[in-house]
């Protein structure tokens, strides 16, 4: 069992438990900061189910989009607080 | 010797990105998620931008992993910062075992600036002149 091996059967379904694990807390969140909470998870580990398949197929290039999906992540999620915070 | 560090590396990052899940689902309070889904995310993605790193081992992707992470470790507080504080304004409950809420009344809720005095045990004023 090689290392691609390992990412491909047994890093990407724990990674996509920990994914279905955030959606529910999505889904269900009490409130609007529960769900962006949710959101900024998802975003995070989309990042690492990026660097995993990146290692499962051997392309490296992969990790170009792992930065950007992260600068996305976080210019959201301060457009999130911020209004909410501006709706007080 | 290369596989080993990288099989390890992928381990410990699914494993905090699953404790990370299961702490966003799990945890009674927004805050205690935020506690939970910050640090273990954090965490779990740079052993796994690591360990990408370690695997392909050439300058390139080295820079590009340790950039990302550079990048998360800045800016992750800083969301959780200004989503907690976000959250403390709506008016988010806490868990009801909660033993103290220290920023109860501090914060103005006109100008969202922070005080540091309490006003309700506030001194009543003394200098002035006993009639």
């Amino acid at each position: 069992m090689n290392v691609s091996d390992l990412a491909l059967y047994g890093i990407l379904p724990a990674l996509m438990l920990a994914i279905l694990l955030t959606v529910a807390r999505l889904l269900r969140g009490p409130s609007l900061p529960d769900r962006v909470v949710a959101l900024d998870l998802l975003t995070t580990l989309g990042i690492g189910v990026i660097a995993t398949y990146a290692i499962a197929t051997g392309q490296a290039a992969f990790l170009d989009v792992a930065i950007a999906t992260a600068l996305i992540s976080f210019l959201g999620t301060v457009a999130f607080a911020y209004y909410i915070e501006r709706t007080v | 010797m290369t596989d080993v560090i990288t099989a390890a590396l992928m381990i410990v990052g699914a494993f905090f990105m699953v404790m990370a899940g299961l702490g966003v689902l799990r945890m009674p309070d927004l805050f205690l998620r935020m506690s939970a889904s910050s640090k273990a995310s954090t965490l779990g993605s740079g052993a796994l931008l690591l360990a990408v790193a370690v695997h392909f081992g050439s300058v390139g992707v080295t820079t590009r992993a340790v950039a990302t992470i550079v990048f998360l470790l800045l800016t992750t507080p800083i969301a959780a910062h200004m989503l907690g504080r976000a959250g403390y304004f709506v008016g988010v409950k806490l868990v009801e075992t909660t033993v103290i809420d220290e920023l109860a009344g501090q914060y103005d809720l006109r100008s969202h600036r922070l005080r540091s005095k309490q006003p309700a045990t506030a001194p009543p004023e003394s200098d002035q002149p006993q009639v």
